[in-house]
């Protein structure tokens, strides 16, 4: 098959690239600096930030516990798109292809939720 | 037209609806990996439902059962030669021997890995979470029962072992890769003791390991793009028919052995090896030393002899000289080591070289030499490390060999084990080791690889001195007060000795069980 | 003759019948002298009890065999137990041979073997290291059964280096002492000086007819060349050489003297010495076929018995006489196997009727050492007649048969192998008969020394010894049998071995009657008794007493060990030095210095293991970037 289709594509990018850079780099030039207190302050509403370790600290595990959970789920959820479009053309092989595939990420589920992976304390 | 529009015609095009049609599926043939990864699924319910006591007695059993069964699967249809699950599975006679391989020696490693009598709890840590080295660790390595996750997470590695070995398109490679490696970056993780070391050399084997998958994912890519195709048999049309351009397929080729070579512990690509073979618990390294071995070879094996078979002038050269230097640089970095795991790592990293030269050579000989030196050898390295975990103090393993003098005065049989295995790594006759090596090294001069038998005899030549030297440690040194006891071994610690051992000696005296097997076997369909 | 010798095809038959378990003969004393040793200090009690019987059990069994085989036509059994070595073209079976030689010889070694396994019962009866003595015996008596036994060279080889081991073992059984230790180590060295000879022997026979088999070499042997059969011939006589201490290996047999006594009388005396003869004659169509591999055979043998007379006669200790005696007479049966044709039975009746009176006379000295507190020196002895009569009386006729005076089995033995020396062709008849001869007076005249001094005369004890006394019953029981036998053998065997031994050696023209000979002997035997009664029947000096250059050569073993020391020691000690030095320096320092290569090389690399993830991705890099590199280099390149 010819690149020469994917051209246009690349044309795009760096269409996208060029106008992000140009955008960053004329802010601070073309700007005006009128500095005040009030611009410092944090954006928005909520508690005052404070000091941050360098590096960005430590985190629970629980957070990644947490995440990883997510992202099981999520790639699920992208598995269970395409089969319920063609749904139709795979019937019942593929219905109980997906059970089992479901059932295997419940086994998991299941493991976590037993093994306290859920509660945050 | 917009360039983005563009594309939608195209994507439509690539796949017609009226073409597409459900996949044959050989179920029989896929029985031993399912149930494999089956009985993981189960060990995992059975870690949800059971309270912590209970589990460590149902999973080793239930672990064991799936094993024997799926093992007994493999013997059964031990005739069956045919591509299922949409060409992207072979079953054929390397993949039987490979899967069988992989069964058998699991089944030992997981005798090492369910001993809890040696330790209290066990050789695995209780909360891996814990931070290591504070008052909480410490108690839970004193009294916790250690964690029984372990079984399943082997099961899986070995379902994915097996998987590997019989896959028969790279993409399912790469899934079965990914799928029996990142169990075992756990299981690295796991030791109840040194425990900052073993997430060391989890942590190390995890970035190296995804670092190598990336090569082989980005061969593949490679692969693709020459061949058009990812399936074994169209590549291997490919590299006679293709019209695009050879470069393609020459890096490919390259980066994706580069990622076999990884999971097989050659130089240049064997830096993990000691390590995560150190840092990790005994039994584990165990298991990576025998199975992982069978896993990577039979997928070099698979991809070299299937896919590229027909460019065998391209790669022989290259390969061959990684073997030489695998050799050569194993046995010499084993000369000065001092710790009985790390010596035993280089040794397995030679051992990949030996192993490397029935792979060049690229003939029937080659294929089930291989084969038969990948079952001697893993054999014959369980029993070795099954001994490691023997040798201990009240710090757990006492792996420096200076703790190992005067053994043979402290525990004549074990430390006569130990030299029997010793002398069979060293390829002594009426050893395994001697008929695994006589056999590769004959099918490479039969392939006209003369020039790496030479390698490999003066590669044994150097290895046999640091074997020698901890068998002159153990029998010719007095023991010091430092000289470890040695610990009586557990009955699933003795069994796993003594299947080690005896193989080695069965296949050293009478190598015509497994040869005809091996022979037999020794023949790929595309 | 030697034309009917060579014509007929030698083919053996399988063994039927009782006949074929003939390898128990073998296994029963193996398997006693394997639980003698493996059981160690649990079988102390009974061990003793075990070597016995096993060595009994065969000796019955090897009559039974006996009887089974005289009833045969075909007299030649082979049996093929299991293949023992295929290498290439080479196919060695573990197989035994069963003929009228094999069976003489397996009743020599069980019937006078059993006997002095009894005799050693009471004689090591206050020794710690009793069982251990009898698993070694028995050890010994199973490597000679299978070094007869063997149908092929190679087990014939495997049974000689089995007793040459058990000899080793039991020379130096008392391995504390610091002589008995040399002694071993000196007899073990010597033989495998022989040992590489009759190797290479084998080694030379493969190579030229691709078999070891005694059947397919002795069919085959027309076939080869007259000097590739002298050569064969030759060096399987240096083995013969060496095992029988013949000329010029024979400096270690009377060293070997510092085992236990029944050591002496069964291994250095009776069976283990005779190998050398059983060979020769085994191999008689290689000798057969060589006319000057025969001739060496009879001039080493008449070379050997007059050195072992001559040094006889000069020596003190009572065992070291007996040893050289022993010396002198295989050097009869040499020269009578290398005359060949009618004498190949003659040496073997000699070999039988001395295997008796020898090993009687040994367990007679034997005797004597046990009543005088193991004194051996034969001037610390004298008047023991009265002591023990039963010990005098045995030895007096074993002594009397090994002078050869009629009718005791000496006489039989020996004095046709006089005659037929005589009837060699040409001048060296007359030498090897004069010879024989000559041989035949000085060993009466050593022996009379021996006997007179010993049990005559007036008493020249030592201040330790009080009372002698005769030995128990079971080492007097016995002497006396092997006394009956020297007495009663020699007639029976002449009369009936000749006729036995022909399906081995084929049928042979006896040599007349020679009177004249016969009566010379007996007076020469006679004129060396009357000689030494004259000079030694009021006893002797008990030092030594200066003497002539002659006696001083003979007291010195003829100068042999010094000449061994000179022509083979020191040259073999310079070669040696040399070859360490070479070693040292060439190939161990290659070695070394290769070693310190291959220890810095791995120093050096093991840096690079620096424990970095980030140095191991880099390596891993740089190692793929290499692949590639070299994967385009080779194929675009």
């Amino acid at each position: 098959m010819s690149l020469s289709a994917y051209i246009p594509i690349v044309g795009l990018l760096a269409l996208g690239a060029a106008f992000a850079l140009f955008s960053v780099s004329i802010a601070p030039i073309v700007g005006p600096r009128r500095y005040n207190r009030a611009k410092l302050d944090a954006y928005e509403c909520g508690i005052e930030p404070s000091p941050q370790p360098v590096g960005g600290g430590r985190f629970p595990v629980k957070f990644y516990l947490t995440a990883m959970l997510f992202i099981v789920f999520d790639i699920e959820i992208i598995f269970l798109y395409p089969w319920a479009v063609s749904f139709n053309k795979l019937a019942l092989f593929g219905f109980v292809e997906m059970v089992l595939f479901i059932a295997t990420v419940f086994v998991a589920y299941a493991y976590v939720w037993r093994r306290g992976g859920l509660d945050w304390d | 037209m917009s360039p983005v529009l563009a594309l939608v015609p195209l994507a439509e095009e690539s796949v017609p609806a009226e073409t597409f049609q459900l996949p044959q599926i050989d179920y029989a043939a896929l029985a031993p990996m399912l149930i494999l990864f089956g009985v993981a699924c189960v060990g995992i319910l059975v870690e949800a439902a059971f309270r912590r006591f209970p589990r460590a007695r149902i999973q080793l059993p239930l672990a064991l059962l799936g094993a024997l069964a799926a093992l007994v699967v493999v013997i059964m249809t031990a005739g069956k030669r045919t591509i299922t699950a949409g060409g992207a599975i072979t079953i054929d006679g390397p993949a039987l021997f490979l899967q069988g391989s992989i069964l058998v020696l699991g089944i030992v490693a997981l005798l090492l890995i369910g001993e809890r009598t040696l330790e209290r709890g066990g050789a695995f840590v209780a909360q891996a979470a814990v931070t290591a080295n504070t008052e909480a660790d410490r108690s839970q390595a004193a009294t916790s029962e250690g964690a029984s996750e372990v079984f399943p997470l082997s099961m899986f590695a070995l379902g994915g072992m097996m998987l590997f070995s019989t896959a028969n398109d790279l993409l399912t490679m790469f899934v079965a890769l990914e799928v029996f490696s990142l169990p075992l970056y756990l299981l690295c993780a796991l030791a109840r003791r040194r425990r900052l070391l073993s997430q060391e050399a989890a942590l190390k084997y995890f970035l190296l390991g995804s670092f190598a998958s990336a090569f082989f994912l980005f061969g593949v890519a490679m692969i693709y793009g020459f061949a058009g195709r990812v399936d074994f048999s169209g590549i291997d049309q490919a590299v006679v028919g293709s019209a695009a351009s050879p470069l393609l397929l020459y890096i490919g080729l390259a980066l994706l052995v580069i990622g076999l070579l990884f999971k097989a512990a050659a130089v240049p690509f064997h830096v993990w090896t000691p390590d995560v073979y150190q840092g990790a618990p005994t039994p584990i390294t165990a298991l990576m030393a025998a199975c992982t071995k069978v896993a990577a070879f039979g997928g070099l094996l698979r991809v070299l002899y299937v896919a590229f078979g027909r460019s065998q002038w391209d790669f022989q050269p290259v390969i061959g000289t990684v073997a030489v230097l695998t050799m050569i640089v194993g046995a010499v970095l084993a000369v000065t080591q001092t710790d009985i795991k790390r010596l035993l790592a280089y040794s397995s990293i030679a051992n990949a070289g030996y192993l490397l030269i029935g792979v060049v050579a690229l003939n029937k000989e080659g294929l089930s030499s291989s084969l038969f030196y990948l079952v001697a050898y893993g054999f014959t390295v369980l029993a070795a490390f099954g001994v490691v975990t023997l040798v201990r103090d009240a710090d757990g393993e006492a792996t420096h060999l200076s703790r190992w003098a005067g053994l043979g005065r402290r525990s004549p049989l074990l430390a006569g084990v130990f030299t029997f295995i010793l002398l069979a790594f060293a390829g002594i006759p009426l050893t395994s080791g001697f008929t695994a090596k006589f056999g590769v090294f004959a099918a490479g001069v039969e392939g006209g690889q003369t020039w790496l038998v030479i390698a490999g005899v003066v590669s044994s030549a150097i290895l046999a001195f640091p074997y020698l030297r901890v068998v002159v440690l153990m029998w010719l040194s007095e023991p010091s007060e430092s000289t470890p006891a040695v610990s009586i071994p557990g009955a699933l610690t003795s069994a796993a000795l003594m299947i080690g051992t005896v193989a080695t000696l069965v296949l050293g005296v009478v190598p015509t069980v497994l040869l005809p097997i091996a022979t037999r076997a020794a023949e790929f369909i595309r | 003759m030697q034309l009917t010798t060579l014509a007929e095809a030698v083919s053996f038959t399988s063994p039927s019948g009782v006949l074929s378990s003939f390898w128990l003969l073998i296994a029963i004393p193996l398997v006693s002298a394997a639980i003698l040793l493996l059981l160690g200090r649990r079988a102390d009690r009974w061990g003793h009890l075990l070597g016995v019987a096993s060595v009994g059990a065969a000796f019955v069994l090897g009559l039974v065999y006996f009887i089974s085989l005289s009833g045969l036509d075909n007299k030649e059994l082979s049996l093929n137990l299991f293949r023992f070595m295929p290498v290439g073209d080479l196919k060695v079976d573990v197989g035994l041979l069963y003929d009228p030689l094999s069976a003489m010889f397996v009743l020599l070694i069980t019937g006078v073997g059993f006997l002095i396994h009894v005799y050693a019962v009471g004689y090591m009866e206050h020794d710690p290291g009793r069982r251990r003595f009898f698993g070694y015996f028995n050890l010994f008596v199973a490597a000679m059964l299978l070094l007869v036994l063997g149908n092929n060279y190679v087990m014939l080889y495997v049974g000689w280096e089995g007793v040459g081991l058990a000899s080793y073992l039991l020379i130096s059984f008392w391995y504390l002492r610091p002589s008995a230790a040399t002694a071993g180590k000196k007899a073990f060295i010597m033989n495998r000086v022989g040992d590489a000879g009759f190797v290479i022997g084998i080694f030379l026979l493969f190579a030229t007819l691709g078999t070891v088999q005694y059947d397919e070499v002795f069919n085959n042997i027309s076939k080869l060349s007259a000097g590739t059969v002298t050569a064969v011939g030759l060096l399987l006589l240096i083995g013969a050489c060496g095992k029988s201490g013949q000329f010029p290996l024979q400096a270690w047999l009377p060293d070997a003297m510092e085992g236990p006594t029944p050591v002496s009388a069964l291994i250095h005396a009776a069976t283990m010495v005779t190998a050398g003869v059983y060979l020769v004659a085994r191999s008689h169509p290689i000798f057969d076929a060589s006319e000057t591999a025969k001739t060496v055979v009879v001039c080493i043998g008449a070379l050997t018995l007059l050195i072992g007379c001559v040094i006889g006669c000069a020596k003190d200790d009572i065992k070291r006489v007996l040893a050289w005696s022993t010396v002198s007479q295989i050097g009869y049966m040499f020269l009578a196997v290398g005359l060949g044709g009618a004498a190949y039975a003659l040496g073997l009746i000699h070999l039988l009727a001395h295997g008796f009176f020898k090993a009687g006379l040994f367990l007679g000295a034997g005797s004597v050492m046990h009543g005088m507190n193991d004194q051996t020196d034969i001037r610390r002895f004298g008047g023991l007649r009265r002591y023990m009569p039963i010990t005098w009386a045995t030895t007096g006729l074993g002594y009397l048969a090994l002078i050869g005076i009629p009718p005791l089995s000496g006489f039989f033995s020996k004095e046709p192998i006089i005659v037929s020396a005589y009837h060699h062709e040409g001048w060296l008849g007359w030498v090897l008969g004069t010879a024989a001869l000559l041989g035949s007076g000085l060993t009466a005249f050593y022996m009379t020394r021996l006997f007179v001094l010993t049990f005559h005369g007036p008493k020249r004890w030592t201040d330790d010894v009080k009372h002698p006394h005769e030995s128990p019953k079971i080492m007097t029981i016995p002497l006396v049998l092997l006394a009956v036998g020297s007495v009663a053998a020699g007639g029976l065997l002449a009369t009936s071995v000749p006729d036995w031994l022909t399906p081995v050696f084929g049928e042979q023209v006896e040599h007349g009657e020679n009177w004249l000979v016969t009566g010379l002997t007996i007076l020469v035997t006679l004129g060396g008794v009357g000689l030494a009664w004259v000079l030694f029947s009021k006893g002797t000096a008990p030092q030594e007493a200066p003497a002539g250059p002659v006696v001083t050569a003979a007291r010195n073993n003829l100068y042999a060990d010094a000449f061994n020391e000179a022509v083979f020691e020191m040259p073999g000690k310079y070669l040696t030095r040399a070859l360490v030095y070479l070693d040292n320096r060439g190939i161990d320092g290659l070695v070394n210095g290769l070693a310190a290569a291959v220890g810095g090389g791995s120093g050096r690399l093991r840096r690079a293991q620096t424990g970095f993830v980030r140095s191991y991705a880099l390596s891993i890099l740089g190692g793929a970037l290499l692949v590639v590199a070299a994967m385009l280099a080779v194929t675009l390149g």
